[in-house]
């Protein structure tokens, strides 16, 4: 009996060009330097994938997009059990400066940008940025205090219809 | 290790089909696997290409989207254009190296 091998097909990765429609919401709440990279890091990830991606600026997350505020968020081990310091530490005058230029050392370690240059990635690669209308208007800040690339300033509605079937994650 | 035939020659590949031999790569091959996703080389594929090839033999992993923009100096933008939706994957598939392991 003859056994005919069978002709291997070329083996290329899928790149699932053809799959349409997958979209990512990423709520950005929170305005310390070690909360808002999760936020920035994930929607960088889901951009290289090609996925359509749309985060809200939100409350103290605002801060993220705020041109005044964005160079200079801060990381403070007050609060934060996981530096696994005396909390006592953490008031200590000049402690949060330390730890933020601490972190910020560590960042930039691994490659990863400062959060202003890391927005302007995000947009670069097909990222859309929206502010919260509730936060401007709480905070008496229009979009010449925001960062250019920033779409609009939208209600929570508008962000929820814009977003309409996409995977959600609020930070 | 499996290979697969790419323009009538044996390479080894992943199973997703990343090339895994450094050495079995060349300007040759990069126009047929780039063929086999859809994209035809033009000089501006070739510089993110070579790029990664130098850039990969001296730091022994794949270069991230930001890596090739800032050492590289093209911008992510293009990048998105030149290898549309999954820039870095593409990249790296067409100039024979693994996935990039970063994150950013």
């Amino acid at each position: 009996m003859t056994v005919t091998e069978p002709v291997p097909a070329v083996i290329v990765p899928n790149f699932n060009d053809d799959e349409t429609g997958r979209k990512l919401a990423i709520i950005c709440s929170k305005g310390t330097l070690d909360m808002a990279y999760p936020g920035l890091v994930l929607a960088n990830a889901a951009l290289g994938e090609g996925v359509e991606t749309h985060l809200f600026f939100t409350f103290w997350g605002f801060d993220i997009i705020t041109k005044s505020r964005m160079h200079d968020l801060k990381f403070t081990m007050l609060g934060n059990t996981a530096t696994h310091m005396p909390q006592g530490m953490g008031g200590l005058p000049g402690m949060t400066a330390m730890t933020t230029h601490m972190m910020k050392k560590q960042i930039a370690a691994v490659g990863v940008p400062e959060v202003p240059e890391f927005l302007e990635q995000i947009v670069a690669s097909g990222g859309h940025l929206w502010a919260c209308r509730m936060s401007a208007d709480m905070m008496h800040l229009d979009e010449s205090d925001l960062y250019e690339a920033v779409e609009g300033i939208i209600s929570a509605a508008d962000f929820i219809e814009k977003t309409d079937g996409a995977q959600l994650l609020f930070i | 290790m499996a290979t697969t035939t790419i323009g009538g020659r044996a390479v080894h590949v992943d199973p997703e089909g990343f090339l895994t031999e450094y050495g079995e790569w060349d300007d040759d091959l990069a126009r047929q696997l780039a063929a086999q996703i859809g994209i035809e080389l033009t000089d501006a594929h070739w510089k993110a290409i070579h790029f990664l090839r130098e850039d990969y033999r001296t730091q022994g992993e794949t270069a991230t989207i930001r890596r090739v923009t800032t050492l590289a100096g093209i911008p992510t933008k293009e990048l998105f254009t030149l290898f549309p939706k999954k820039p870095a994957k593409k990249m790296a598939y067409i100039a024979g190296l693994p996935k990039p392991h970063g994150c950013v």
